[in-house]
């Protein structure tokens, strides 16, 4: 079972622990077993073979976009789409967090935006909440308590970014 | 000198607490070697050839008496006592131990120092004029605008997982003493003709493999823009820069494959399409932080010909090892750290100790770190350089070499780095035995010899009016040569390979041999470089393999 970390301000906001929850996948994954009403995540490549039939699908429609997409390529169908998935495949591919900051900023993407990969350590969570992530979607290795702790991990930011709960000092503005 | 704040100081905690913790979990077996090492690296930490090494930050070159003290301190007790300032104007200790490292992190947090991002493929230290602030031919003091570029560029949220590592560079002067065209991003700090502060943007300068000179984006940015400009940059270079091979990840390898036209056209259009986020510096912030780089209080003085009546070795340490200061009365001394026989850019805890104190009492407490790898005390009365001068020789930092051939730059080499394929330090031994009578040195004038112990070119070989790059030839060490290089003076250049690599041995005597063509070439006070501008490469070319392709 895939362990999704997801922040509280996203969406409903309550919990036991500050800043998120680790809830199960709600969503299935192109290629898993699914209904026609099931939440279901389509890599891009796949969507683009036949973009009209995804978009009638009664279910949610969620977007995986690998790093070397493009997200202005995701323009037309993001009115439609519930959920974007981009990803971290490895230690250092950063491709992801600017994805993000487009798909908030440029495209204004209100959706959930979801990283996914191995990419996705503890170490990165607070910079990816900060880009406009509010879920991750956690590798094994990874300790659901420590990975929590990481959205509250600084209380002091110098750049501008999304707001996180907890942070009590910003130094640039937009 | 910029002083944190609460928020500085709070990060800068946080960061040591994450560190500490990175560590527990790599020394647990819960993060990878791989994963720990791209940790580890944005926070100074290699593992090298015989120990981890430690690079901290000195961010723009600038010390305090106390940094310098806490350094020492920390490398008695957690090192063998010896630093090594390096040519991004940061330490690096090399002894210290894994789990040793957020102990220490945390003794430099006392004293507001770091190791963020001083390596790994992110935004690394801003580097800048040693003499900021004190230079007679200075726009203005660029060091506000360091810090600015420190704050912001430290753990930003979209740019801490670049293609490959990424350096920027303020200068003021045209004398561009901070080698600025050899960064990822060289900024000129300019007036307009309102007197607003502004920058011409250089991109894409590099050494390394492809070693290329920056070229201009923008005749002026205007200061408010400064951050939203670089972040334009950035994501252009985040989204297109090459991953998949790390020897084309640079930003040098995109502007070139685009064309600095195309390059500059994406950046402005990025620039303008995210206008409405992007951090816009007020006239407050800026205020703010150039309220800690007011002068210090200098004394109301003449200029004294502080030379005059006293011995030779005075005055030769006086014409080379001090520079003169915006303020009359006062001049910047070079405290040399290419005392022939020691490692370039090393200095022991005793030393640094010394320093700080000689900081206090002479130069405000502070201290700068030069690009070449030598310590500056900035605003020394010269009335009192004859003591300070008694003071260095004392402490053996008063080696009257400044800008001559043996105030060499040299990486650490294969005594130290994993990287390396040849040692430098040996070489840098034999070139100082060599060319030890000081009178020879003063004689052949300002020549540059630049050192690396591998084509990654930490030691800038490609920028020395002579480079010396470490080769490994079937498991030996060899050294290939280039001439006329150079980032002095508003003149940058890559040199030129003179021919084959030469053998270890033989470095020290083609060296001798291509100044001694210097020497017969020469017009009356002509500089080395400028003979090689003059003359090309190729006398020197025929000249340097005579004996030993005889011997061959």
């Amino acid at each position: 079972m895939r362990r999704i970390l997801r922040r509280h301000d996203w969406s409903r906001g309550s919990g036991d622990v500050p800043g998120g929850e680790i809830i199960p996948d709600e969503w299935r994954l192109f290629g898993e077993e699914a209904t026609d009403a099931d939440a279901l995540i389509v890599p891009l490549a796949e969507l683009r073979k036949d973009t009209a039939k995804w978009l009638s699908r009664p279910g949610r429609l969620g977007i995986r976009i690998a790093p070397a997409e493009s997200v202005e390529s995701l323009a037309d169908v993001l009115p439609h789409t519930a959920l974007v998935a981009v990803e971290f495949p490895g230690v250092g591919d950063g491709r992801g967090f600017s994805h993000a900051r487009l798909l908030r900023q440029r495209l204004e993407f209100t959706g959930e935006l979801r990283a996914v990969g191995e990419g996705v350590k503890q170490d990165k969570i607070f910079l990816l909440a900060r880009c406009g992530f509010d879920s991750f979607e956690l590798p094994d290795s990874e300790i659901a308590a420590e990975a929590l702790a990481a959205l509250r991990r600084y209380d002091v930011v110098y750049q501008p970014g999304e707001p996180i709960e907890g942070i009590r000092r910003q130094r640039f503005f937009a | 000198m910029y002083k944190y704040d609460d928020l500085d100081q709070s990060f800068v905690n946080e960061r040591v607490a994450e560190f500490r913790d990175q560590t527990r979990r790599f020394l647990a077996g819960q993060l990878t070697e791989d994963e720990f090492k791209a940790v580890r690296l944005r926070n100074g930490l290699y593992i090298q050839r015989h120990a981890p090494m430690l690079r901290i930050a000195v961010p723009y070159g600038l010390l305090a008496s106390r940094q310098l003290r806490k350094l020492a301190e920390v490398a008695r007790h957690y090192d063998k006592g010896v630093g090594h300032f390096t040519t991004r104007q940061n330490m690096q200790l090399n002894w210290p131990k894994l789990e040793q490292v957020p102990d220490i992190l945390e003794h430099l947090a006392t004293v507001q120092m770091h190791a963020i991002q001083t390596s790994g493929n992110c935004i690394r230290n801003v580097t800048s004029d040693h003499m900021a602030g004190i230079a007679k031919d200075e726009v203005d003091d660029p060091r506000p605008y360091c810090e600015i570029i420190r704050q912001w560029s430290t753990h930003h949220p979209e740019f801490t997982y670049l293609p490959r590592k990424f350096k920027i560079c303020i200068t003021a002067s045209p004398e561009d003493r901070a080698a600025s065209l050899t960064h990822d991003i060289g900024l000129h700090l300019k007036h307009d003709a309102q007197g607003n502060v502004g920058f011409e943007v250089f991109v894409g300068g590099g050494l390394g493999r492809q070693p290329i000179i920056g070229q201009s984006i923008r005749g002026f940015l205007p200061l408010p823009d400064l951050l939203g400009y670089l972040e334009a940059i950035l994501r252009v270079y985040n989204r297109q820069g090459r991953r998949d091979n790390i020897h084309k990840a640079r930003i040098k390898v995109l502007v070139k494959a685009l064309g600095v036209d195309r390059f500059r056209e994406q950046v402005e259009a990025e620039w303008q399409a995210s206008s409405a986020h992007a951090p816009q510096l007020t006239q407050a912030q800026v205020d703010r932080v150039r309220a800690h780089f007011v002068p210090p209080a200098y004394e109301a003085l003449q200029n004294v010909d502080a030379a005059a009546g006293r011995e030779p070795e005075f005055q030769a340490w006086y014409r080379y090892n001090t520079r003169e200061h915006k303020v009359p009365g006062y001049r910047a001394v070079f405290v040399s750290l290419k005392r022939h026989g020691e490692n370039p850019g090393d200095i022991t805890s005793e030393q640094m100790e010394a320093v700080a104190a000689l900081a206090d009492r002479f130069s405000f407490g502070m201290i700068r770190v030069t690009h070449n790898q030598n310590l500056l005390l900035g605003d020394v009365r010269q009335d009192d350089l004859f003591l300070v001068w008694q003071q260095l020789r004392g402490l053996q930092l008063a080696t009257p070499n400044i800008g001559t051939l043996t105030d060499m730059i040299a990486c650490p080499g294969l005594d130290f780095c994993a990287l390396a394929n040849a040692g430098t330090l040996n070489v840098a031994k034999q070139i100082q035995q060599r060319f030890d009578d000081l009178d020879y040195l003063y004689d052949l004038g300002d020549i540059e010899i630049k050192m690396s112990g591998c084509m990654n070119a930490c030691g800038h070989h490609h920028v020395g009016n002579i480079g010396i790059l470490g080769v490994d030839k079937h498991g030996e060490e060899w050294y290939q040569i280039t001439l006329g290089g150079s980032v002095n003076g508003g003149y940058t250049a890559l040199g030129e390979v003179i021919g084959p690599s030469v053998p270890q041995h033989e470095v020290a005597a083609t060296v001798e041999r291509i100044v001694t063509v210097y020497r017969d070439q020469r017009f009356d006070g002509e500089r080395f470089i400028d003979t090689i501008r003059r003359v090309g490469i190729k006398p020197f070319k025929e000249s340097a393999y005579a004996t030993h392709s005889a011997a061959a």
